[in-house]
């Protein structure tokens, strides 16, 4: 993957800016960490919460859900508090995290920080994929710099406020990104999610509220409390404020991040930035969520659709964690859709009946429908199936699974026909 | 109160049918007390739920609420306006609430449940012919109630997996049928806090594997494959054994303890016995105020005792050294004749397993002859759980915050595992546990406050504990006086003295002791209050509670019997003094249902009866007069002990009756106060039950019977009846020795008669040995010779840091004469 520079205007993706910001004397002489000085020693937590809801923020994670609102469900009658960084980056088709953690890692860990003080936890775990050990010892090591310079342990800054922070490795299970999955694997039981409500803001890790956060998320919140929610508010639309990381991915000339203002439309992502299809072929759908997606016919009308949590819905698929998958004319739906299932049938957790013999089920009938092997009664039994799981399993990985199946087989019928 | 209770109610509709229920009950369960069925196979009563199955799905409405004035906004014919949502819901982890509408019936919901039984059946491999759930199987019963009739799974490309796993030595897994409702695992943590199985891997390749070795080690194993939804565990006893339908089932009570788990005898008659009827397997039956629904794996497996081969099938007279078979008339008439010389010189011993009515005529044919009946057990005590026992109206379910349990000298789950599993379920919903015990037990886990004594200090430890004798103790630290203090204070409290490192001395000044705090602390005559003796058999209470004691001098008492009439106990396999001791008797009966080394040393011997051959009442720790009943034909000749008593009394001049139980109990009633009110039919009535279980939907409490037969009756105290209650002053037993002291302790597992014929659980019983302080253990090797009570025993040596130093643990029934702390010789 070409690291895309596309100069000037990141907010996330700054070293693409700066260069060597990854450098904590870079950082620092950019005004790094004086946002967390500023929070710890003069604001109040209410407040940093307020003005984070005020400015629009919603979580990077997929399901786009306010973070200064999940920040205020924290049961203060219930101590101590945890913040958890989702760094898992599990989903197909999404590389945005790693960039963020391993470019940029001080804005990333100074919005960590703020976030923390906000939530009056003392404790941070940052939950990494296994295959990001690389990650997570240059973040150890960074861990170690910000003890070293007292930005983190006791007593910072002479109030009375402690700070660590920790990095936990994951196995390489995608259902732990899921969040109560997550807190499980930290936990070290066996990662599988539990029943929700109670949701982690109430009762999270080991018991406790608990914040779950996407690392996209939190390395916005430093800049937003420097510069306030109108700023922020600055970028994107209205109900999608700020600017998203892009992962693009597929049959694109240039794959990559990029960070755009949400809303911005996938013609100019695919053909402005992305450079078009390859080998200027024809494009024929669109994942806006990766693996989990419906995937979307793309038509004029379609790419021409704002990507923002408000709008993507309306094409019958999420903005997800915008890792958007392009697939031109060369693509085959039922490779397509075998590919998915194979990924989702290793992933399920086996908790509960629908995803753990769903996704068996899907994954027989996909091989066997890829392999030109099946009838068309196979198609609709798959597309059953896949329609019998919806509404039933115990979390959205299950319903995830099903998603590109049916989409596929009611949106692409010519690829199915026998 | 009326209010509180309306307050604290929820009234909802499910499926048409209204229904009040308390707050904060889950849909599944309050569409069972309205009678409407909502399946489950993850969900169970005992446990918390999981939602993992998504067989409950249902449709949920709520009433729609104006947002301005908070008002239900109603339809046009005046009914609440009900909003549903826009996906299933499943009804186990749902709470309900006020003007909930739970919709079963819908073609919707009859779709989720069709579709989710599809989903289990593509990779079930329907084997129900040859498996043991089949026709108890809640996925087959639910199938065929909810299922689709054709599968539209590929059969070709079902997951293979293996189909024999033992678990462990008692449980065999088949990984293809297990439909991953994780039942077991939760059991085994929640419940019984023996996390050693659990789910390995993921997806479709999520398998049930175990922990510890040795495999599924856990006494309570066997209940996970009742509650198993399908037949994925079945235990090493009974697995292709029988199919459910060929077999009948019998009520019958526990007696390997004092607790009286309610059981289910299945029988049937089979041409592999010879065309007998034969018990197939042991189930529990549910009584919630007893065992709930579980029963451990020495009540479950343990009973093949009673159907041994080598049963004694008709009375034998020893003839010039050699035992002939003989008639029952010679035989009785000649023991009744030598019982009827030996007048005050007649020395009967009932072993602890007999029944009431069994102690009864044996009190009552000793009496006549003017002779001495003991009870043998190494345990005093049972004349005062008469006195402070709990009494009518008790159930330790009912124990919580504000209540205290004290357990003492007793390793609880070795000793009653039902009675530790009760405690430790009343910790948990806050009541104060006090452990008390030389040694880390189970116990301690859910403990409060632990007082480690040394061993023989027991009683001066709970003496100290009634708070004006506090100051006495050198054991006085802040958490025993806190202990006491929470005793003292607590709404309601319940003792359990055990027999950890006691003998008879000890366990009179223990149990006296107990019984003294208790009326300090004015915790006696109430429900929920009392003491409990954690017997070291399971009919002891029964046999104190009939007029026999445990005799401090039963060695003396048989050298010089001119006759000894032994019932239901091998003094001659437990101690080899008894042995040479009966050697010196004149002349020795023996009741027995088999070849023992007692029954060696006999000059008659009776055929009686086993449990499952007759009927009879048995009284429990906590005084519950429970009846069980037959289940299979008598073997050979043999009779109901408490028969050929009469028989014997017949010859020697006394009438008892000799056919009836029924009308032998009438006697009891007749004679002990505490049993004045009961009558015997009132023992067989049952009452309702929460969890609500039954053949019917066995989805819902597992395979576990329902209880027809009898719920038991709690027996009346002295302090109850407001009667005034004084202890005995007593002496503090002096146990100081040079050297070390063995202790007698109780295992579960033993090598006592009755498991030696229960051939599944070999491999769990330990071989001899003794434990031993790591620190005490210099110079010895794995193997070791332990002199005690003047023999001499070759055992192997365990290395135990729990074990105080000084001390040598010594497991009783495991071939080691010991009945009391005793100073000891360990050498290589
Ligand atoms: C199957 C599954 C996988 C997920 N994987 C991730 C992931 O890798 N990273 C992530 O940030 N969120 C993931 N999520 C979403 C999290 O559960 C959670 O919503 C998120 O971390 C919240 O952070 P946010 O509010 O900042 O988005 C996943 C959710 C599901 C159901
Ligand atoms: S939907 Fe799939 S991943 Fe989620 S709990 Fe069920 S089996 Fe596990
Ligand atoms: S073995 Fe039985 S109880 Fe255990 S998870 Fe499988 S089906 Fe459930
Ligand atoms: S707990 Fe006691 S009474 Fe119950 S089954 Fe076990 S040994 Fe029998
Ligand atoms: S999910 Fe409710 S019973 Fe299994």
């Amino acid at each position: 993957m070409a690291e895309q520079k596309v100069t000037g205007h990141h907010i996330l993706l700054r070293h693409r800016d700066i260069p060597e910001i990854g450098e904590f004397e870079v950082y620092t002489a950019q005004g790094g960490f004086e946002t967390f000085k500023k929070v710890v020693t003069t604001m109040e937590p209410e407040a940093i919460k307020q003005l984070v809801l005020d400015s629009g923020l919603r979580g990077r994670g997929g399901a786009g859900f306010p973070t200064g609102r999940k920040w205020m469900f924290v049961d203060d009658n219930n101590w101590p508090h945890y913040l958890v960084v989702n760094a898992d980056e599990s989903e197909p088709g999404t590389f945005k995290d790693r960039e963020i953690m391993s470019k940029n890692p001080w804005q990333f860990l100074e919005g960590i920080m703020c976030s923390a003080f906000a939530i009056g936890a003392n404790d941070i775990y940052i939950y990494l994929r296994g295959e990001f050990w690389q990650i997570a010892h240059e973040l150890d090591r960074q861990i170690e710099k910000l003890h070293a310079e007292s930005l983190l342990g006791e007593k910072l800054f002479g109030t009375d406020y402690a700070l660590n922070i920790y990095t936990h490795l994951g196995a390489g299970a995608y259902i732990c990104g899921e969040e109560t999955a997550l807190l499980n694997s930290i936990e070290g039981i066996m990662g599988q999610p539990r029943l929700r409500p109670p949701f982690p803001p109430a009762v999270g890790l080991y018991g406790k509220p608990t914040v779950v956060n996407n690392v996209e998320t939190l390395a916005n919140v430093a800049l937003i409390l420097e510069k306030g929610a109108a700023w922020y508010r600055s970028f994107g639309t209205a109900e999608s404020a700020g600017t998203k990381v892009f992962s693009l991915s597929g049959r694109v000339k240039k794959p990559g991040n990029y960070e755009l203002p949400l809303g911005t439309t996938y013609r100019q992502l695919i053909y402005e930035y992305g450079g078009g299809i390859m080998g200027d072929g024809k494009i024929k759908g669109i994942m806006s969520a990766g693996a989990s997606s419906a995937v979307i016919v793309a038509t004029d009308e379609v790419l021409d659709t704002p990507m923002a949590y408000e709008s993507v819905p309306s094409l019958g698929a999420d903005l997800g964690s915008a890792s958007v998958i392009i697939l031109d004319e060369t693509v085959d739906m039922r490779w397509l859709i075998n590919k998915t299932i194979d990924f989702f049938k290793h992933e399920s957790c086996g908790k509960c009946t629908p995803c753990r013999e769903g996704t068996f089920w899907m994954q027989k009938l996909t091989t066997r429908i890829a392999s030109g092997d099946a009838g068309e009664a196979d198609v609709e039994l798959l597309h059953n199936v896949a329609k019998n799981m919806q509404g039933k399993c115990l979390c959205a990985l299950g319903e995830f699974s099903t998603m590109a199946v049916a989409s596929s087989i009611e949106r692409f019928s010519e690829d199915f026909k026998v | 109160m009326a209010e509180q209770v309306k307050e604290n109610t929820v009234t909802l509709t499910i499926d048409g049918v209204e229904v009040a229920v308390p707050q904060g009950t889950l849909v599944v369960d309050a569409a069972k007390i309205a009678g409407q069925d909502i399946p489950v196979f993850c969900y169970h009563p005992k446990m918390e739920p999981v939602g993992m199955c998504r067989m409950c799905l249902v449709d949920i409405g709520y009433p729609v609420k104006d947002r301005n004035t908070g008002e239900a906004v109603l339809n046009e014919d005046g009914t609440p306006k009900i909003q549903f949502g826009r996906t299933l819901v499943t009804g186990c982890t749902q709470v309900v609430s006020e003007g909930m509408v739970v919709v079963g019936y819908s073609e919707k919901v009859q779709q989720a449940r069709k579709d989710v039984l599809e989903f289990f059946l593509t990779s079930h491999p329907l084997d129900c012919p040859i498996c043991d759930k089949g026709g108890e199987c809640p996925l087959q019963n639910l199938t065929l109630a909810y299922g689709p009739g054709e599968s539209r799974f590929n059969y070709d490309e079902k997951k293979k997996n293996l189909k024999h796993v033992p678990l462990g030595d008692l449980i065999f897994l088949d990984r293809e049928r297990c439909i991953h409702c994780a039942r077991c695992t939760r059991f085994q943590e929640e419940i019984v806090d023996d996390p050693v199985i659990g789910f390995y891997n993921r997806g479709r390749s999520l398998e049930i594997t175990t922990w510890s070795e040795p495999g599924f080690d856990s006494y309570w194993s066997g209940n996970t494959t009742d509650i198993c939804p399908v037949g994925a565990l079945t235990t090493a006893d009974f697995r292709f054994g029988a199919r459910p339908w060929e077999m009948l089932e019998v009520a019958s009570i526990c007696r390997e303890c004092p607790v009286g788990c309610n059981l289910t005898l299945n029988t049937r008659r089979e041409a592999k016995s010879g065309g007998k009827m034969v018990v197939k397997r042991v189930m529990p039956r549910q009584n919630e105020q007893v065992n709930e629904l579980w029963i451990c794996d020495k009540g479950r497996f343990g009973y093949h005792y009673a159907s041994a081969d080598d049963r004694l099938t008709t009375p034998l007279i020893r003839k010039e050294g050699e035992f002939i078979p003989a008639s029952w008339d010679e035989a009785l008439s000649l023991a009744a004749e030598k019982m009827q010389a030996a007048g005050s010189r007649l020395v009967s011993v009932a072993g602890g397993q007999l029944s009431n009515e069994d102690y009864f005529h044996i009190g009552q044919l000793t009496e006549h002859l003017g002779g001495k009946a003991v009870l043998y057990s190494n345990m005093m005590g049972g004349d005062l759980t008469t006195k402070v026992g709990m009494g009518p109206g008790s159930n330790l379910a009912d124990l919580g915050a504000g209540d205290a349990i004290l357990v003492v000298a007793s390793d609880l789950e070795e000793e009653a595992p039902l009675y530790w599993l009760r405690v430790k379920q009343a910790a948990e919903r806050g009541a104060t546990l006090i452990v008390a015990n030389p040694r880390a037990t189970k116990t301690d886990r859910y403990a409060a406050h632990i007082i480690r004594y040394e061993y023989g200090q027991e009683a001066a430890a709970i003496l100290a504990l009634s708070l004006d004798r506090i100051g006495d103790s050198d054991l006085a630290d802040e958490s025993f006086k806190q202990a006491a203090k929470a005793f003292a204070e607590a709404e309601n409290a319940v003792v359990f003295f055990g027999s950890e490192g006691t003998g008879m001395a000890q366990s009179d000044a223990l149990s006296k002791a107990c019984a003294n705090l208790l009326i300090a602390t004015g915790h006696t005559g109430r429900p929920n209050n009392g003491l409990v003796g954690v017997w070291d058999k399971g009919n002891v209470q029964g046999g104190w509670d009939m007029g026999l004691q445990p005799s401090a001098t039963l060695f003396d008492d048989l050298k010089a019997a001119k006759a000894a009439y032994v019932v239901g106990a091998d003094l001659a396999g437990d101690n080899p003094a008894y042995k040479q001791a009966l050697a010196q008797a004149e002349f020795v009966v023996v009741q027995e249902l088999h070849h023992t080394a007692t029954m060696e040393l006999a000059d008659v011997v009776l055929p009686a009866q086993s449990f499952m051959e007759r009927e009879g009442t048995l009284t429990s720790g906590e005084r519950r007069v429970q009846r069980y009943y037959p289940a299979v034909p008598p073997a050979g000749e043999s009779k109901a002990d408490f028969a050929i008593t009469a028989e014997i009394a017949a010859m020697a001049g006394k009438e008892l009756e000799s056919v009836s139980a029924g009308l032998v109990f009438l006697g009891i009633v007749g004679k002990f106060k505490d049993y004045a009110d009961l009558d015997y039919q009132a023992l067989a009535e049952v009452s309702e039950q929460w969890p609500i279980i039954g053949r019917e939907d066995l989805y819902y409490g597992g395979t576990g019977y329902a209880n027809h037969q009898g719920l038991g009756v709690l027996l009346g105290t002295a302090a109850g009846r407001g009667e005034p209650v004084l202890i005995d002053g007593f002496d503090l037993p002096d146990t100081g020795v040079d050297g070390l002291l063995a202790v007698p302790v109780t295992r579960l597992y033993d090598q006592g008669n009755n498991l030696r014929y229960a051939a599944v659980m070999f491999p769990r019983i330990a071989s001899s040995y003794v434990s031993l302080n790591p620190a005490d253990a210099a110079g010895l090797g794995e193997s070791v010779v332990v002199e005690l009570n003047g023999f001499q025993v070759e055992v192997a040596l365990k290395l135990d840091e729990n074990v105080p130093q000084g001390i040598v643990v010594v497991p009783r029934s495991f071939g080691l004469p010991i009945s009391a702390p005793t100073p000891v010789v360990v050498k290589n």
